[in-house]
């Protein structure tokens, strides 16, 4: 089992911390908590065959919010006395129509998640310079061994140790160890006047061994030195509307932009989302059933709890084609009258609470992913993808491929540029004709923004045939 | 030896005593040179959501930053606790990362005689202090403007009013100190609009930033302006796939100018990984086309007195008539290409440098918008862009964008869930007209661009 977090590592005692609630918790304020979070953060990059940068950073502060029917007042600090904890109380509590009426909170009983979805000894996140500057090394040396024409490798390992307690006015203390980790490699190939870029990666909360393991990273390198070089001989991506066949992992990307972000509670509470009020209705083909699991052993978007202190779940966001769930966090799922899905995260103290994906993918079908290509005629095969983005209001949203082939009367031919896709949220998944029984989850480096704030974030697709979807080529 | 200047007075008293101390146990520890950067500030920031405060945000916080090079070798921290152990412990920690990565021979500070001597304040700094009701009436104000401009603005994603200000302080084993205060007043106001006939909703927002609040337009006139930019996206559609003539406004030409701001960043060009190596001096836009950067705009948005290794910022230009004159650098990239830094080095506390624009823009034509899109017999406006469809390295370019389409000159319907398509070289030299509309809303700005032939990608 992970540690338990005592509220002393932060310098606060916990009556300190019962105090700050009791000025929260004011007659008009529904919900107060204190988020205290310690951030260790370690990064080495490569570039040009040496390992050149080495850098930590150390973050703590508490995050203090009060809300009050729709109206969150928050404040935060690095500092953590008594006195700005009091001050950063006095601010939030600002929002309560009338700052009077204590109520009393019960004493918080300390526990700890009752799940452990990333067990790590604390020894084992700390990993000596020496062997990460190694690995980088290794990868180098792989990836300019995979093809000559590899001119150039990059290549970064990034680190966080998170150390979170969370005190609610519901008189819950409860507190997680959250590490973190990532593998980043791109490669630049050339080829006379042709240069060319591919990227790999791979992490999660898992420690250092995890990326030795069968050599793992070596994959990574030659998987960026392979998308490198394969690029040198792509053509001109087509432009128009065409049915595309998406391989499975990655490309998950395409539900956290076109459905995930549109299920988020907080839009459909301001029906501000082109999903608001189509719970019950049809907004997939019935070959579609899609979740938000934030339970998966070690995966990058897990949490043994979120950031609220609620055990994170898997919710049905979709069901046999029918939506069936937003995700919440506990402001919109009290305004809202519905469950309460653990999807409340936040960047760290400085940030508030939003609802947010945790791993979102699709479950599989039973086509054979073979089938699924030899269907298409005249089409698009694309493997991997670049980053994408919706409109939340009109449900547009694009995701743009790094990776992608033409398909030919049912076989996969050349390699083509890079380019968008673009589609309607609430349409394009009734387009989908066929699931692979392939589901793969991606290798854990997705990052979502929102409102300014970054949180991991995974994805996961078995291979799916979408009957038609406009790309964004050049070749007409 | 640089000539010191004389810190002024409020770091003389506060972080000065502090980062010589710092500096002075770095080199006990083993270090040859350092730096340091200190942060801190305020902000406040309200969100109003139809009529009603949503959230309300107030925060203080500082970060301490270290770099330290042990000959050759260098690694960089941070921290929020300003604690003599904490700082300490920093130290040592530093010391002990740079020993253990390799050593680059080009890495270092830039020499002591680069060190900026003639420090102007620039005007980046308004004192002004307001009152919570004062702001949560501004952000109240720019959005009961849009609800009232028209009636199909029948929801809100809220109106925002920031503000905040800060102070830099950068002193380096050279005996450079230096120091700027700086200020930020925005509103935003994200109005959106249905449509009575189909249900169909769409968003837009307006915004304005300025370093002086008394600056800062009517809350009212930003809130009619997103307005008028969500409704008149209503009924948009597809259109077929051909190629035509794309204008961008000013929004999305200035994420033109940001690619292109990208391209001559020395740290791409060293890396190979611009699709801009190898052209300084050459051709590389059409003949309509000078850009500048300029970091001593008095109240300028990317203004500052001394860049983020403490070398005086100036005026560069970058691209001349067509012809590309200057990358941006600083001191690490300058070096890797045998070139001067252009005082473009930027800083985030706690990491290295990198580089950055100050206020970097095209200088702007003699045609108004107007007359540019009269000029388009059958083309595209376009107003919004979205995704990450651009590779630096080859300048592939493919994103989902949202406008109205052109016939015989004048705008005749919006569109949307389109792309437009081409590749960043060629569409910089098919630059037919430069706007007269320049207005800054951030570091980076354009006037209205118009390319002649793009590919969109639609039905």
């Amino acid at each position: 089992m992970s540690e338990l977090v005592q509220l002393t590592t932060f310098g606060v005692t916990e009556l300190e911390a019962q105090h700050a609630l009791d000025r929260l918790k004011v007659r008009d304020v529904d919900y107060a908590d204190l988020y205290f979070e310690s951030r260790t953060s370690e990064s080495v990059s490569m570039e040009e065959g040496i390992v050149k940068r080495a850098a930590k950073s150390i973050s703590q502060g508490v995050g203090v919010r009060a809300t009050s029917g729709e109206k969150t007042g928050f404040a935060y600090s690095d500092e953590l006395t008594k006195k700005d904890l009091e001050i950063a109380a006095d601010t939030a509590r600002y929002i309560a129509n009338s700052p009077k009426g204590d109520v009393p909170v019960p004493v918080p009983t300390q526990r700890r998640p009752t799940r452990d979805l990333y067990p790590m000894e604390r020894a084992k996140a700390e990993v000596a310079t020496a062997d990460r500057v190694a690995l980088l090394n290794e990868i180098d040396a792989e990836a300019r061994r995979y093809d000559p024409r590899i001119k150039n490798v990059m290549a970064s390992f990034n680190t966080e140790y998170k150390l979170v307690a969370v005190a609610t006015s519901d008189g819950t203390l409860v507190s997680d160890v959250q590490p973190l980790s990532r593998l980043q490699i791109t490669c630049i190939a050339e080829d006379h006047d042709n240069r060319q870029v591919g990227s790999f990666g791979g992490g999660g909360r898992v420690a250092f061994e995890f990326y030795r393991e069968g050599d793992r990273h070596l994959g990574y390198a030659r998987e960026a030195a392979r998308e490198a070089i394969l690029n040198l001989s792509a053509v001109d991506a087509p432009a128009g509307v065409m049915p595309v066949v998406l391989a499975g992992g990655w490309p998950g990307i395409l539900l956290h932009e076109a459905i995930g972000h549109g299920l988020e509670a907080d839009f459909n509470r301001k029906k501000t989302s082109a999903f608001s009020s189509l719970i019950g209705k049809r907004v997939a083909s019935e070959v579609c059933t899609i979740v938000d699991d934030g339970t998966l052993p070690f995966r990058r978007g897990s949490l043994n709890m979120d950031d609220e202190g609620t055990p994170t779940s898997c919710t049905t966001l979709i069901e046999k084609g029918i939506l069936r769930r937003y995700i919440t966090d506990k402001l919109n799922a009290r305004l809202m009258g519905i469950p309460l899905t653990g999807n409340g995260r936040r960047e760290n103290y400085q940030s508030v609470v939003l609802p947010r994906m945790t791993n979102t993918f699709m479950l599989a079908g039973e086509s054979d992913p073979q089938d699924i290509i030899r269907s298409v005629k005249t089409g698009l095969y694309a493997v991997s993808f670049g980053g994408g983005q919706v409109d939340i209001t009109n449900g547009k949203f694009v995701f743009s491929a790094s990776e992608a082939y033409l398909i030919e009367d049912g076989q996969i031919t050349k390699p083509v540029k890079g380019a968008t896709l673009i589609g309607n949220g609430p349409e394009i998944l009734t387009k989908v004709s066929m699931v692979g029984h392939d589901l793969k989850l991606d290798n854990g480096i997705g990052t979502c923004g929102k409102d300014g704030q970054s949180v991991p974030v995974g994805v996961g697709l078995p291979t799916i045939k979408i009957e038609e979807i406009t790309v964004g080529g050049t070749r007409g | 030896m640089s000539k010191k200047s004389s810190p002024p007075a409020e770091i003389a008293n506060g972080y000065a005593q502090l980062a010589a101390d710092v500096l002075a146990r770095a080199k006990t520890c083993g270090a040859t040179e350092a730096d340091i950067v200190v942060a801190d500030g305020e902000t406040f920031s309200v969100q109003v959501r139809v009529g009603a405060v949503d959230r309300l945000t107030k925060a203080r916080e500082k970060r301490f930053g270290l770099r330290v090079f042990i000959g050759k070798r260098s690694a960089t921290t941070s921290t929020s606790d300003f604690s003599q152990d904490s700082l300490e412990r920093l130290v040592a920690d530093t010391c002990t990362l740079a020993k253990a990565v390799v050593e680059d021979d080009v890495s270092g500070l830039p020499d002591a005689a680069q060190m900026a001597t003639d420090l102007p304040s620039l005007d980046l700094y308004d004192g002004t202090v307001l009152d919570t009701e004062t702001q949560i009436d501004w952000a109240k104000r720019g959005e009961s403007a849009a609800f009232a401009a028209d009636s199909r603005v029948t929801n809100s994603e809220g109106a925002e009013f920031d503000s905040s200000s800060g102070r830099v302080v950068l002193a380096n084993s050279h005996g450079f100190v230096g120091s700027y205060k700086s200020s930020n007043f925005s509103l935003s106001v994200s109005p959106i609009a249905t449509d009575t006939g189909t249900g169909a909703m769409q968003r837009d927002a307006w915004y304005e930033v300025q370093r002086k609040f008394a600056r800062l337009a009517a809350a009212e006139s930003i809130g009619q302006e997103a307005a008028r930019r969500a409704v008149r996206r209503l009924g948009a559609r597809k259109v077929a796939t051909k190629r035509v003539p794309v204008v961008f406004d000013q929004e999305t030409a200035g994420s033109l100018l940001a690619n292109l701001c990208s391209a001559v960043s020395g740290y791409g060009l060293y890396k190979r990984a611009s699709f801009l190596l190898d052209k300084l001096g050459q051709t590389m836009a059409s003949d309509l086309i000078t850009v500048h950067d300029d970091g001593r705009i008095v109240g300028g948005l990317g203004s500052r007195p001394f860049d983020g290794e403490g070398l005086a910022t100036r005026k560069n230009t970058i691209v001349e008539r067509g012809v590309l004159k200057s990358y941006l650098l600083d001191t690490y990239s300058g070096r890797k290409l045998g070139l001067p830094s252009t005082g473009n080095a930027s800083r985030s506390v706690g990491e290295s440098p990198s580089v950055g624009p100050t206020n970097f823009y095209l200088v702007p034509g003699i045609k108004s918008p107007q007359e540019i899109i009269a000029s388009v017999k059958d083309g595209l406006y376009v107003t919004e862009l979205i995704g990450f469809g651009i590779n630096m390295v080859t300048g592939d370019y493919s994103r989902g964008a949202s406008g109205f389409w052109i016939e015989n000159g004048e705008l005749a319907y919006p569109v949307e869930e389109i792309t437009i398509a081409g590749n960043l070289k060629q569409m910089f030299k098919d630059i037919e007209v430069v706007g007269s509309d320049l207005v800054f809303r951030g570091r980076i700005a354009s006037p209205t661009l118009k390319i002649s032939e793009m590919m969109v990608a639609g039905n």
